[in-house]
């Protein structure tokens, strides 16, 4: 397992400042990451390095927390502690704001794009998600406003393939939305972390979903079929692995990586873990096994992990350091 | 609220202020290298200054020297504060304070835990909850009115 994440580059993408999250742009080619100083960077390949390409600066007055590339990657969306999400327009090497999406009563946590490319949800502290329908003439409109939970909304993540919405909340809920005839609706309610949950990621197939919490475990949730729960017509969700014991501090962020199926976390204990289902294990009951452990990845608490789309194994961490470092990881022999 | 003129607690019992801190021959050591330890954290934090009150966090045994702890080698620190009532409103705003002014003054490497003495305080769970998260923590530092009233808290009295 030692050497199972090996250090690729590190440097530093918000001097001064905190690096709340990063994102890779469908094809891989360019990684977006923000932070604390009100600023969006977005950064290329030349040769061996990484290098700055633009300094999204004049977006926001807050802390940017989250961006979000749209499935066609010409878009990029960030949510801000502002209260607005803006969405950028990709231009030849540059990007202009197209438009700013306001109605959020403060902190904007998250965004996240449908992989259809023509919805977009939002959440806040305000409790809300918002979902925002995306016409041809680059409208964006808000279709539904979900008050499901009952405090601060952390992240919003979309079904790889379907048009299925899950949020995460200080509440200590994961809610999943579905459309039911023109409106959107709560239809699963997550229950058993005892904290806040932080962050979610489903997996290549959308079958299984992994949750992250502020009570140290990660939880992988599976998709029941309708009908094998009697008397339920939505399809239920139930925990089918709790992953404690690992991690010793908040677990800020869980990344699925769709190529490899392997699960990278980003703990506030700054180190990165990474975890594979066991082979063999049964798929109603399937054991983790942690397959790569780096204390001390970076100098202060990981926000974030981030799997390359394009490149088995390729994975981007980020830091209250400011700092951002890019990792190899093989699975052990 | 702070500046209202109907105090939550009128009469606060004041306890007597701990003295200087002792400095040992080994503290004096150039050679030695010298650990972060409780008296230090303590030192800190006993001067901040009570938002309702002209007194300072020491004078009101919100905070003590037994319930800071701190593992120099680990890299944690963990404060426990007292509210001086259990339906005290200024909670937040203490520890905010507390926290505020160890992580202006530890080395980056140290993670600041701040919690409510266990049985003190009627909202406990959703103080610490609250204090424990730190994108909640960044979001109110960048609200300049509750900034100013965290720098009050942590300015040294006239």
């Amino acid at each position: 397992m030692k050497d199972s994440l090996t250090l690729l580059s590190r440097l530093s993408a918000h001097p001064d400042s905190r690096c709340w999250f990063l994102a890779w742009n469908p094809t891989g080619t360019l990684l977006a990451s923000c932070g604390g100083d009100k600023t969006i960077r977005i950064w290329g390949k030349e040769g061996d390095t990484w290098v700055c390409k633009s300094v999204l600066g004049e977006g926001h007055q807050r802390t940017v927390r989250k961006v979000a590339w749209s499935p066609c990657g010409n878009y990029l969306a960030s949510a801000s502690f502002d209260a607005t999400t803006c969405i950028w327009m990709k231009k030849n090497n540059d990007f202009e704001c197209i438009t700013t999406l306001e109605g959020h009563e403060n902190e904007v946590k998250s965004v996240a794009w449908a992989p259809s490319g023509s919805l977009l949800a939002t959440c806040s502290r305000d409790k809300s998600v918002w979902v925002w329908e995306v016409d041809e003439e680059e409208e964006y409109e808000c279709v539904s406003v979900l008050n499901s939970h009952t405090q601060d909304v952390k992240h919003v993540v979309w079904h790889p393939n379907q048009e299925l919405l899950a949020s995460a909340s200080y509440d200590d809920t994961v809610k999943l939305y579905h459309e039911e005839e023109d409106d959107w609706v709560c239809c699963a309610t997550l229950e058993g972390h005892t904290s806040t949950v932080w962050s979610l990621a489903f997996d290549q197939s959308g079958e299984q979903l992994a949750s992250c919490s502020d009570d140290k475990t990660m939880r992988i949730w599976r998709r029941m079929a309708s009908g094998e729960e009697q008397g339920k017509k939505d399809p239920t969700w139930k925990c089918i692995c709790t992953l404690s014991g690992y991690h010793t501090r908040t677990i800020y962020d869980v990344n699925w990586s769709h190529l490899t199926g392997a699960i990278a976390t980003a703990c506030g204990d700054d180190a990165i873990r990474i975890f594979e289902e066991d082979a063999g294990s049964d798929v109603m009951q399937p054991t983790f096994s942690l397959t790569a452990h780096m204390p001390r990845a970076h100098s202060q608490d990981v926000n974030c992990v981030a799997w390359h789309p394009k490149e088995p194994g390729l994975l981007a961490s980020c830091s209250d350091d400011g700092e951002m470092a890019f990792w190899q990881y093989q699975r052990p022999e | 609220m702070v500046g209202s003129s109907q105090l939550e607690n009128a009469n606060p019992l004041i306890y007597q202020r701990s003295g200087e801190r002792q400095v040992t021959a080994q503290d004096e050591d150039e050679q030695l290298h010298d650990r972060i330890d409780d008296r230090e954290i303590f030192d800190l934090i006993r001067s901040i200054n009570d938002p309702e009150h002209p007194l300072s966090l020491e004078e009101l045994n919100v905070v003590e020297e037994i319930r800071v702890k701190v593992e120099d080698k680990e890299s944690t620190v963990s404060v426990e504060f007292t509210p001086t009532i259990p339906h005290c409103s200024m909670a937040t705003l203490i520890g905010l304070s507390i926290k505020v002014k160890l992580l202006r003054s530890l080395p980056e490497r140290f993670k600041v835990d701040v919690h409510i003495t266990p049985g003190t305080h009627a909202s406990e769970h959703a103080v610490n909850k609250q204090l424990a998260d730190k994108e909640r923590v960044a979001a109110a530092l960048e609200n300049s009115h509750l900034l100013e009233v965290v720098n009050q808290c942590l300015s040294a009295r006239s």
